[in-house]
């Protein structure tokens, strides 16, 4: 019992991990209606932005407002050079479009600041916590609670701002947004700004436990299962499918790998993924959307 | 006027061709030298020091030796970002070599590559060198003719890694009964050392725990909590990548000391230790490539090289690194089975078939280790036509926190237990492939 209840609740804990990284996806599919494909990118180049600053001896709050600082200059600069052009064209034009652009970014990423691995102390113990017998880490815990911290600050930012406003008017209808004189470049400028952020956050928090290398933009592979089973439009449903995905993926590991060769954690998403689109294509908090035919 | 200063200009070009000295390569004094590299992409922070230690000797021997025995090396490269797919791709637009000057091996830079090449090398008759990697039971040259798991094949590096614990337990007596977990990245490279530890477990009595993590194992809380019920006495960490530091911190998290995890070569790099940090402290790696800048090669480096601004890396601080010393030492060992051939075929480029031949007949003995400046570096390695490995010897490094410090002289594998199992599998593949064993004498 203890073993299952320990795998459950790290299972649980280590999901917030994959739900910080998928709240970055989220925000732009609300947007806009893209995936966008390099937000691992984003992520890399974020966190490795932070740690070269630091390595140059910035204090770590400067390091952070110079990292956010270059992230909302890229924001801006990916809006005018990629999405304006592509206004109006079909999301698989500028799906295809942020394919490009990780490629982009992370070879920019590794060019300004070289391929080697960085380690990034975060001043968080990775050592474990007992209650009971049950083990509970440390640092899970503590990405757990800044991942619902972030769901906060953007369901407050969202939910109570012109900005939050304007954006739903955006995601709800593009059209009628511009016709009651929303600007569109300016949201998708914070948006991918914010996106940048939290990628930057979630680059942290896995950089710490990994280092901070190339590898960093994989971490967006746990992200798709979580926003098939979230929903892609819904911050509460990343949080909720990344749980989901960390508990499923644990358990399975622990109880049903070992009778199947193990190493199942990478597909088992996918699979688990498979069957919610069977079931709820939308996602669990997705919008449904119904099209005339 | 313009005219006539462009005619003479063209004139004068044309004259100084003529009366120039030959080049190196219409001497045909060149060696092609291709290296498939991976500079970007997931791999890059081993790639970059591996290619920046090859490239320098190379270096090295090119401008402060003139070349082997005179005939200079040319290399070139080609990303392919660790992908076997493109070193395929880059064996075939290599494999006849370059303006005149012939191939005499490829390095393949990865196991997976090594299988996807096996049979284009044969068929081509081109040799496949993969130092510390590879197929395991191509060591028998035999079945084998043209591919080298060089140096430390990896049943060699499970042999070592219990030999070690022996050594710290107190007798390979004492191992019986003892708990040794294998955490392997889930891959050709992952699993390949199964077949020996199985056989070791039941020859001294272990038990024997195997948990696979996949690619690219950047959560492993359900192995580790594994590894946990099972209280082990020792790890023996498989991994690659950033599986690595990951499973440090992973195992630090679930009570696991660092100092009872031994990593493999793979997992044995600055770039495995340092984003694990303080969890790493008392980590120890099999090092057939220990690091460190303070051996003799390195200052003759220094001098020649990097105090020149000759050097292809581009933070110093790295100089000695593990990666950094890993291509040195494949380079040396290319550069040393080039003499060979070169001893028996003439001082001149050399083909694959006659690279064959130098690479079956290398021998650095302790003597010459020390002529070269690898002495402490590299093991005493003689490779023969029917045994492809040569060396089967590791150092153990531990890291202190700030770098690795060699805690072992070199550790011999048991290759008299592991040999049959090698036959054994060559033999299954010869009989697979219709392929008639060589007689291991009939090319000395």
């Amino acid at each position: 019992m203890n073993l299952f209840l320990e795998t459950l609740i790290g299972g649980l804990l280590a999901g917030t991990m994959y739900s910080l990284v998928a709240i970055g996806f989220v925000l732009i599919y609300k947007a806009s209606g893209v995936f966008n494909f390099a937000q691992g990118s984003i992520l890399l180049f974020a966190a490795l932005t932070f740690v070269t600053l630091l390595e140059q001896g910035l204090p770590f709050a400067a390091a952070l407002a110079v990292t956010i600082l270059i992230l909302i200059l890229g924001a801006i600069l990916i809006e005018r050079t990629v999405l304006r052009p592509l206004a109006n064209r079909s999301p698989m034009t500028l799906f295809m479009a942020t394919l490009g652009l990780s490629y982009v970014v992370e070879g920019a990423a590794q060019g300004l600041m070289g391929a080697q691995v960085h380690a990034l102390d975060l001043g968080i113990e990775d050592v474990p916590i007992f209650i009971g017998d049950v083990l509970i880490s440390q640092f899970d815990l503590v990405a757990a609670a800044t991942a619902v911290a972030l769901a906060l600050v953007l369901a407050l930012l969202f939910n109570n701002t012109r900005i939050g406003i304007s954006l739903r008017a955006v995601a709800d209808d593009t059209r009628a947004a511009l016709s009651i004189g929303i600007n569109l470049n300016r949201i998708w400028q914070i948006v991918w700004a914010v996106a940048g952020i939290v990628g930057l956050v979630a680059g942290m928090l896995w950089g710490a436990r990994q280092g901070i290398q190339f590898s960093l933009s994989l971490v967006v592979l746990k992200a798709l299962p979580v926003l098939i089973i979230g929903g892609f439009t819904s911050i509460g449903g990343a949080i909720v499918g990344g749980l989901i995905v960390g508990a499923a993926e644990n358990l399975a590991e622990t109880y049903v790998g070992p009778y199947i060769g193990g190493g199942i954690t990478p597909w088992f998403p996918y699979f688990l993924a498979i069957a919610f689109l069977y079931i709820r294509p939308a996602g669990l908090f997705g919008e449904r959307t119904l099209e005339r035919v | 006027m313009k005219r006539l200063v462009l005619t003479a200009l063209l004139a004068a070009g044309v004259a100084a061709t003529a009366l120039a000295p030959p080049s190196a390569h219409a001497d045909g004094k060149e060696q092609y030298v291709p290296l498939p590299t991976y500079r970007v992409g997931p791999y890059a922070s081993s790639g970059t020091l591996w290619w920046a230690g090859t490239l320098d000797y190379f270096r090295y021997i090119n401008e402060v030796e003139g070349g082997i025995n005179g005939v200079k090396l040319k290399i070139e490269e080609f990303e392919t970002e660790w992908s076997p797919d493109r070193t395929v791709e880059v064996y075939e637009r290599v494999k006849n070599g370059k303006d005149g000057a012939p191939v005499a091996f490829f390095f393949t830079h990865g196991t997976p590559a090594s299988y996807a090449l096996i049979e284009k090398g044969a068929a081509d008759k081109i040799p496949l060198i993969d130092p510390a990697g590879g197929r395991t039971e191509s060591t028998d040259g035999t079945v084998f003719p043209y591919a080298f798991p060089l140096l430390f094949n990896y049943f060699s590096q499970a042999s070592v890694g219990i030999n070690y614990i022996a050594q710290k337990e107190g007798g390979f007596d004492k191992l019986k009964g003892k708990k040794i977990v294998t955490v392997y990245h889930d891959s050709a490279y992952g699993r390949e050392t199964q077949a020996a530890v199985n056989l070791l477990a039941k020859k001294y009595g272990f038990e024997n725990f195997q948990i696979p993590v996949a690619d690219p194992g950047n959560e492993q809380s359900p192995q580790w909590r594994q590894v946990r019920e099972i209280k082990p006495d020792w790890v023996f960490l498989r991994t690659w990548g950033v599986s690595t530091p990951v499973a440090i911190k992973t195992a630090q998290r679930f009570g696991i000391p660092a100092d009872r995890i031994i990593g493999d070569v793979w997992a044995g790099s600055e770039a495995d230790v340092i984003p694990a940090g303080t969890a790493a402290k008392g980590y120890q790696a099999l090092a057939p490539y220990p690091g460190g800048p303070n051996f003799e090669i390195h200052d003759r480096l220094r001098k020649a090289i990097l105090d020149t601004g000759k050097s292809d890396l581009k933070d110093k601080k790295f100089f000695g690194a593990v990666y950094y010393n890993i291509g040195l030492i494949n380079a040396v060992l290319a550069v040393e089975a080039l003499r060979a051939g070169q001893a028996k075929f003439g001082n001149r480029p050399l083909n694959g078939e006659e690279g064959r031949w130098g690479f079956e007949h290398l021998t650095i003995d302790d003597a010459r280790l020390k002529e070269i400046g690898f002495q402490g570096l590299l093991q005493p390695i003689k490779l023969t036509p029917a045994d492809h490995e040569g060396g089967g010897a590791a150092r153990i490094q531990q890291w202190d926190g700030e770098k690795w410090v060699l805690v072992t002289d070199w550790i011999q594998a048991d290759r008299d237990t592991l040999r049959p199992l090698i036959e054994a599998k060559a033999a299954a593949y010869a009989k697979e492939h219709s392929i008639t064993p060589r007689s291991p004498t009939a090319e000395n």
